[in-house]
């Protein structure tokens, strides 16, 4: 039985399980429509031309874990960010662990989708706000059919949560194949604050296909930073959908870091519905082996005044794979905007590739927009600068590749994340970076 | 220290330095002069390691040995240091993490271990205050927006990290104002001692009255066409190059 089939099959035992109230269960029936009709995408869809699901759509997974959710937090304490005060929101295969996780309803509601989808005094932000801003696309809907956990973050107007929340998925291996399927909802209102880290982790190599969806909303003067880390085992793959709605004066962020995993797929949509708007989409790819990580991005630009900044750079080794497809939408409506976007590239081995395309659709007539790509290999004149000096090949090459990736963090507004990011990227690369003034 | 023996070397089919003679001992400071385009960059660069040059013909001996076959990184490691005429940015690495691994890749090699950190920011302290220069531009990419005398200055202060046995300073007065000028050449004296060489690239005699030469040399077309003793610089001053080729004609 294919991947999709035994999805359909297993749909409504799943439905007959929730506790879910009609509307959710008719979102979830419209969506598993969409999955039937759509299926999972193939090459043949000019969105997936570089990416093919054949080979992770192939294992037979289990949809539901049967592992017993024992973790010792210090097994898993290195994949958590610990130097700063955090809440943690922490699923092991796919179901939420209190005893890793510290949430919170101070003010602030940081806890889990599954209790808000079902609890009263939560319908009214769910029923605003669940399902309403994801794109109807197939990957999406699969999600929203069979989706009962994630994390569920909302803020009131003017409130700022006070500090940032980390979101962690591990995958036990339990199960030879598992396929997860998480759901994130983030509400931040009017002139609220939130900062997000999100990370997938497999424990062992066994095979994981997480189908995650994620919501944001932005309400007038919001402020969202959202950073992802995406340096999971060889065996785990991740297609992440982001789906962002932005009001007025909002600024959204996301960074994305892919290091890790076997196959990463990055839906990022973008909608600004709102004037005065700020978009920041940054990634750093850094891959090797046969890994393969695809950006693809949307910024659809509905109103004037908006700014987008797009900067994603990739180091690819060995036969890896990468694709940039960046999207950007500005309405007729939507004069005044200064879009963005550059992707910047260096191939360390003959045999790794990237695609990389920008697309831009553009109905207004008053509009800033840059786009560049470069697909490169490092400057020479720099190698022998640095080697004039006495760093040899392997660490100038080295230094230089962390510089150019290094970059993209500036924009990163909790020191420590910057820092273990930094750390993570000079590890990947083998650079020794002991201290910094 | 370095013996620069009948150096023929060029980049594709074009030959630019045509039979380099020089010689620079221990405690030397050797000035070269010459018109743009000589080849004075081109000399400095294949001294250092520039594998972009070919050399064809001659030798380079450093300490007695050749180094034509050595990497642009070994002869760093055996105390050669090229003060750029163009100093390459490099948007990403601040000015210390790039020296802190400039010193101990250099240790490395030499089998010792890293600098202990307080240890370098000891010395980095000491030397950017020799230098007059600010430790926040310390944490700046480095190179990447300074101004042509920032860039400058900041070649003589890892310079001065590196504490190398011969530099090679090329231009690294032009660009410099006054005061500049002053604090680096002063930083570069601070260097000299009886087991350093120095040999200064420049257009001007302003320098070489903060650095003075022990012997001066005129580069033209891929010779050394003239050497003498510091009263040289002056003298082209005032003179300019023509003097010097119509000399070589007559
Ligand atoms: N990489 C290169 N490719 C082609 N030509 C080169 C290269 N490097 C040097 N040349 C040529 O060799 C000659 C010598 O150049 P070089 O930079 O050494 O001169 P210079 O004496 O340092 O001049 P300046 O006083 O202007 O700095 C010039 O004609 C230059 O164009
Ligand atoms: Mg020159």
């Amino acid at each position: 039985m294919s991947l999709k089939d035994k999805l359909l099959s297993s749909y409504l035992t799943f439905q007959e399980n929730a506790d879910l109230d009609n509307s959710i269960h008719d979102i979830k029936d419209e969506a598993i429509k969409v999955f039937e009709e759509h299926g999972f995408p193939t090459r043949k869809d000019e969105n997936w031309k570089y990416t093919s699901l054949n080979s992770l759509t192939k294992p037979d997974y289990s949809l539901v874990s049967h592992a017993d959710d024992a973790l010792e937090f210090k097994d898993v304490k290195k994949y958590f960010l610990n130097d700063i005060d955090t809440y943690k929101i922490v699923f092991i295969d796919g179901v939420y662990s209190s005893y890793l996780s510290e949430t919170t309803h101070d003010g602030v509601d940081v806890c889990l989708l599954s209790s808000a989808l079902i609890k009263p005094k939560f319908k009214q932000v769910i029923d605003v706000y669940f399902n309403k801003i994801a794109k109807k696309e197939s990957l999406t809907a699969l999600n929203t059919a069979f989706a009962k956990e994630g994390a569920y973050i909302y803020v009131p107007k003017s409130r700022a949560v006070n500090k940032p929340i980390q979101i962690v998925h591990f995958s036990t291996g339990n199960e030879a194949n598992l396929m997860l399927q998480p759901r994130n909802l983030i509400v931040a209102e009017e002139n609220a604050e939130v900062q997000v880290i999100e990370r997938h982790q497999s424990l062992n190599s066994n095979a994981v296909f997480t189908n995650s969806v994620t919501e944001i909303y932005a309400g007038k003067h919001a402020r969202v930073d959202y950073y992802k880390i995406q340096n999971d085992k060889e065996n785990a793959s991740l297609i992440d959908n982001t789906h962002i709605d932005q009001q007025e004066s909002s600024e959204v962020s996301v960074h994305t870091f892919s290091f890790g995993g076997k196959l990463t797929r990055n839906n990022l949509n973008f909608y600004q519905n709102g004037e005065h708007n700020n978009s920041i989409l940054k990634g750093v790819t850094i891959i090797e082996d046969k890994q393969h990580v695809d950006h693809n991005t949307l910024v659809h630009h509905k109103q004037p005044n908006c700014e987008s900044h797009q900067d994603y750079k990739g180091i690819f080794d060995d036969k890896s794979t990468g694709v940039f497809n960046g999207k950007i939408v500005v309405d007729a409506i939507a004069q005044k905007i200064n879009a963005y976007q550059s992707n910047n590239n260096i191939l360390i081995s003959d045999k790794a590739s990237i695609n990389s395309k920008p697309q831009l659709e553009i109905f207004a007539d008053d509009v800033r927009c840059s786009h560049g790509c470069t697909i490169g290999q490092l400057d020479e004149d720099a190698l022998f600068y640095m080697r004039s000096r006495g760093i040899g090949v392997k660490e100038g090459r080295a230094l230089l590749m962390y510089a150019f990736a290094n970059n993209v963090l500036e924009s990163v507004k909790i020191p420590q994340l910057k820092a273990r990011i930094t750390n993570l990227i000079a590890d990947k690369l083998g650079v020794n970076i002991g201290f910094d003034l | 220290m370095l013996e620069i023996k009948n150096l023929n070397a060029g980049i594709e089919d074009k030959d630019i330095l045509k039979g380099i003679d020089l010689k620079v001992k221990a405690g030397e400071v050797h000035a070269i002069m010459g018109p743009n385009g000589s080849g004075k960059s081109t000399l400095s660069s294949v001294v250092a390691g520039k594998e972009e040059y070919e050399v064809t013909g001659g030798d380079i001996l450093f300490e007695n040995e050749s180094i034509l076959e050595l990497d642009a990184e070994e002869r760093a490691h055996k105390g050669i240091f090229l003060s750029f005429q163009y100093p390459v940015e490099i948007p990403g690495v601040s000015v210390t993490n790039f020296i802190k691994t400039a010193i101990n890749e250099t240790r490395k090699a030499k089998g010792l271990k890293d600098m202990p950190a307080s240890d370098m920011l000891k010395m980095i302290r000491e030397k950017s205050e020799l230098l007059e220069i600010d430790r926040k531009f310390l944490s700046r990419s480095l190179n990447e927006g300074f101004s042509g005398g920032e860039k400058k200055r900041n070649e003589i202060f890892q310079m001065a990290m590196l504490e190398p046995k011969l530099a090679i300073l090329d231009e690294t007065d032009s660009g410099l104002d006054i005061d500049a000028l002053r604090i680096v050449s002063n930083g570069v004296n601070k260097l000299r001692s009886k087991d350093n060489a120095v040999i200064v690239i420049t257009h001007y005699q302003r320098l070489l009255e903060y650095i003075v030469p022990d012997f001066v040399h005129v580069l033209v077309d891929g010779k050394i066409v003239k050497s003498g003793g510091k009263e040289l610089a002056l003298e082209l001053e005032e003179k300019g190059y023509d003097w010097v080729k119509a000399e070589l004609t007559a």
